[in-house]
């Protein structure tokens, strides 16, 4: 028998509980009434809380059964999660709620990342998962936050701060536009194996993939050759042909970027910049990686006006203050020479010292 | 945490240290029922010591009747490990809104504790639930298994992406469109394009109800549905006395920070007022006051397209191509605008160029042409600065 297939999704409607059922699209404001705890109320009166608590992402089904169990004592089996993988507990009766944000924190959830708050870091696959990786995702993740956990169970930074991490140029995950990106970088040529390119690669597809038109065809000797000068280590050549890894312990790390965010509120999107151009992978807690983020988002909590997200900030401060405020050393990997790099440069001589 | 000459995992053991929820806790709870979850937690082990990923690179997996949705994995160290040397990764569609009973919840679990490594990730980037490590043989029979209990796969390699959105009207007063029902109608309406790769690269929607844009759209899709309005901020007088007498600074922190400077406070009548036609809806003052004041009640959508990430040829925020549409069902507009766009996108693409690409590689002009959209200035951030533009023959007569 043909398998069943292009049903979709469960349908949505089936999943919400009976407080939104009835006050769907008639919602009329929410108050933050303390940290990981969203309160909204509908036309109707009705009122709906929220308690969010951080996740590793990476669960196991065990976790998935004890959050159920959790669902069904304290909210009438009804959660959802967020597109930063919190886990949202749907409280409709007033009266759970202070049990169940006592249940949650005797059993070890983070309960918070609402508000001015860091929210749960998207992030991807890294060693655990994904044959690109140039650093792991996790356990970068778990360090950092473990390290800034303050600042996720509290509401007390300026704005909201939004860290997103992914282990290659891929960007699983809107790390380029993110107050704190935390990106995985190669910083060595791809290694050819030609036998390999020859068996399993359709040459043309390797040379379209490259970006800086590093890629020549060899026909010769039925392979290709890399421009090693023109090569930035994407590592497009390698997604596209497994004859090409990039990956190398001493190569690949982290850089961080800053001040990018997707709201439009006051100002329009912007991408994150890059600050610091390498830094090495030291597993299992990449502490060169949480130095640097808590440097970042400290410097910036401790300058920043109220509601102003990190990039707002270095705009009105400029990029040059930045770095000495956040005392970080600037480096000519800093200054673009992609494609329309020109944008970036200065071409005036209003600025500080 | 076991003494660290006892464990196989000194280095990962550190993780499980520290307030923040750990996933090696995790790996390690699965690991006491799969030979692949303590297989994965070994081989991070070595990665950990190595500084290097040990996932060899592709391979073709997946169920009958689909071009995607599975994701082949295999260890670069199969007798070393072999509980991992076929990991593969399933992606399921989620809900629309990520809700869920628990019920269908530990339905999902009962599926997934029969046929892989007890593993996932709740969610993966673009939104799918994310079964992560089953072996080939048991691809078919999780998938049948998933769809006795109404789960089907989302989107991989050169499809349209499992396709997302906000909470929306669900529970978020700031929605100006039913981001839920449009998504799910969405998804139903292009299963052949999400299941069976047939573009030149992937294709990725994402729809959020307001410009605060919460699932990232105009960063991350090919196609971002942003809900907005188009009359007038709705304010409550007594709501906005209210913020005058806490702690709120209304001049300091709502009528500075707007950025078209469209409203105006006058502190000892407590009276704000609101230049609704200087204003562009960028939610701020929504956003601090949701009390007070609440979006327009002509609502509908921004439609954007291009948004990305940085392969290949760079990352590109989304831009602007109608300012406005109503959003209502059936949606035809929409899916119809959707269609057109792929179809020149399927025509013009080269492999691997995202439709943001293609637009910049062959122009504005030509995209908007192609799709029969007319020019507005909603669309620019300014006119052109250089004098090298095209006329069409047939306007110079």
């Amino acid at each position: 028998m043909a398998s069943r297939t292009d049903f979709g999704p469960p349908n949505y409607k089936e999943m919400l509980p009976p407080v939104i059922e009835k006050n769907y699209g008639q919602w009329l404001y929410h108050e933050r009434v303390k940290p990981g705890v969203l309160k909204h109320v509908a036309e109707s009166g009705d009122e709906l809380y929220t308690v969010r608590v951080g996740s590793s992402r990476l669960v196991s089904t065990d976790w998935i059964r004890d959050v159920c169990a959790i669902a069904d004592e304290f909210c009438g089996g009804h959660l959802r999660f967020t597109s930063r993988h919190n886990l949202e507990f749907l409280v409709s009766d007033p009266a759970k709620v202070e049990p169940l944000i006592a249940h949650l924190k005797a059993n070890g959830f983070a309960v918070g990342g609402t508000g001015h708050a860091i929210s749960n870091p998207v992030h991807t696959q890294g060693w655990i998962h994904c044959h690109t990786p140039a650093t792991d995702a996790s356990g970068i993740v778990k360090a950092v936050m473990d390290d800034l956990y303050e600042y996720f169970v509290d509401m007390k930074l300026p704005a909201y701060c939004r860290i997103s991490l992914a282990c290659c140029l891929n960007m699983c995950g809107a790390v380029h536009c993110s107050d704190v990106a935390i990106l995985g970088i190669h910083r060595k040529p791809p290694h050819i194996n030609h036998d390999i390119v020859r068996a399993k690669c359709e040459i043309p597809n390797v040379i379209a993939a490259c970006p800086t038109g590093a890629i020549r065809p060899d026909p010769k000797n039925k392979t290709l050759t890399v421009n090693e000068e023109k090569c930035m280590y994407c590592g497009n050549c390698y997604t596209m042909c497994p004859g090409m890894p990039v990956a190398d312990p001493v190569g690949d790390g982290v850089s961080i970027w800053v001040g990018g965010k997707i709201s439009s509120a006051r100002t329009p999107p912007k991408f994150s910049r890059l600050v610091i151009p390498f830094l090495p992978n030291n597993p299992p807690r990449w502490p060169e990686v949480t130095d640097a983020v808590r440097n970042i988002v400290e410097t910036w909590a401790s300058h920043a006006h109220k509601h102003e997200r990190m990039g707002e900030w270095i705009d009105r401060i400029g990029w040059e203050r930045f770095f000495t405020l956040a005392n970080i050393p600037f480096s000519v990997q800093l200054i673009d020479d992609f494609t329309l790099a020109s944008d970036t440069y200065r071409s005036t001589p209003t600025f500080k010292w | 945490m076991p003494n660290a000459q006892d464990s196989d995992t000194p280095l990962l053991d550190q993780l499980e240290e520290g307030p923040w929820p750990s996933f090696v806790t995790e790996i390690k709870r699965s690991a006491e029922k799969t030979e692949a979850a303590k297989d994965l937690l070994r081989q991070l082990e070595r990665s950990y010591n190595d500084r290097i990923g040990h996932w060899k690179h592709g391979g073709i997996v997946g169920v009958k009747g689909y071009g995607g949705g599975v994701i082949g994995r295999y260890t670069d160290l199969p007798e070393e490990f072999p509980g991992v040397a076929e990991f593969h990764t399933l992606r399921v569609n989620m809900p629309a809104g990520w809700f869920y009973t628990s019920d269908k919840l530990r339905q999902l679990c009962d599926v997934w504790d029969k046929h892989g490594s007890g593993l996932t990730n709740m969610h993966g980037a673009t939104g799918d639930i994310i079964l992560l490590g089953a072996p080939t043989a048991a691809l078919q029979p999780c998938f049948d298994d998933l769809a006795e209990i109404g789960f089907d796969l989302g989107g991989s390699g050169s499809d349209m992406r499992t396709p997302s959105c906000c909470v929306g009207p669900g529970r978020c007063e700031f929605a100006c469109i039913d981001t839920l029902d449009l998504l799910h109608s969405i998804t139903l309406e292009f299963q052949d394009e999400l299941h069976r790769p047939m573009f030149p690269y992937k294709s990725k929607i994402k729809i959020s109800g307001c410009p605060n844009d919460c699932v990232a759209s105009v960063a991350r899709s090919d196609f971002s549905i942003v809900g907005t309005w188009r009359d007038n901020i709705r304010i409550n007088p007594d709501e906005v006395a209210n913020y005058a007498n806490s702690d709120l600074d209304i001049q300091a922190e709502v009528v500075n920070l707007c950025p078209t400077h469209c409203m105006s406070w006058d502190p000892a009548a407590k009276n704000l007022t609101i230049d609704d036609a200087e204003c562009n809806r960028c939610m701020h003052c929504i956003n601090v006051m949701p009390k007070a004041l609440r979006v327009g009640k002509e609502k509908g959508a921004t439609f954007l397209v291009g948004g990305k990430a940085p392969i290949v040829h760079g990352a590109l925020l989304s831009w602007v191509i109608v300012p406005f549409m109503k959003v209502e069902p059936p949606y035809d507009e929409i899916k119809d605008l959707v269609r057109r766009i792929w179809e020149w996108w399927d025509e013009n693409g080269r492999m691997r160029e995202r439709l943001g690409e293609l637009i910049n590689r062959l122009g504005m002009r030509a995209f908007l042409k192609a799709v029969d959209l007319p020019p507005v200035p909603q669309m620019i951030r300014a006119p052109r600065a250089n004098p090298y533009y095209f006329w069409d023959p047939e306007e110079v007569k």
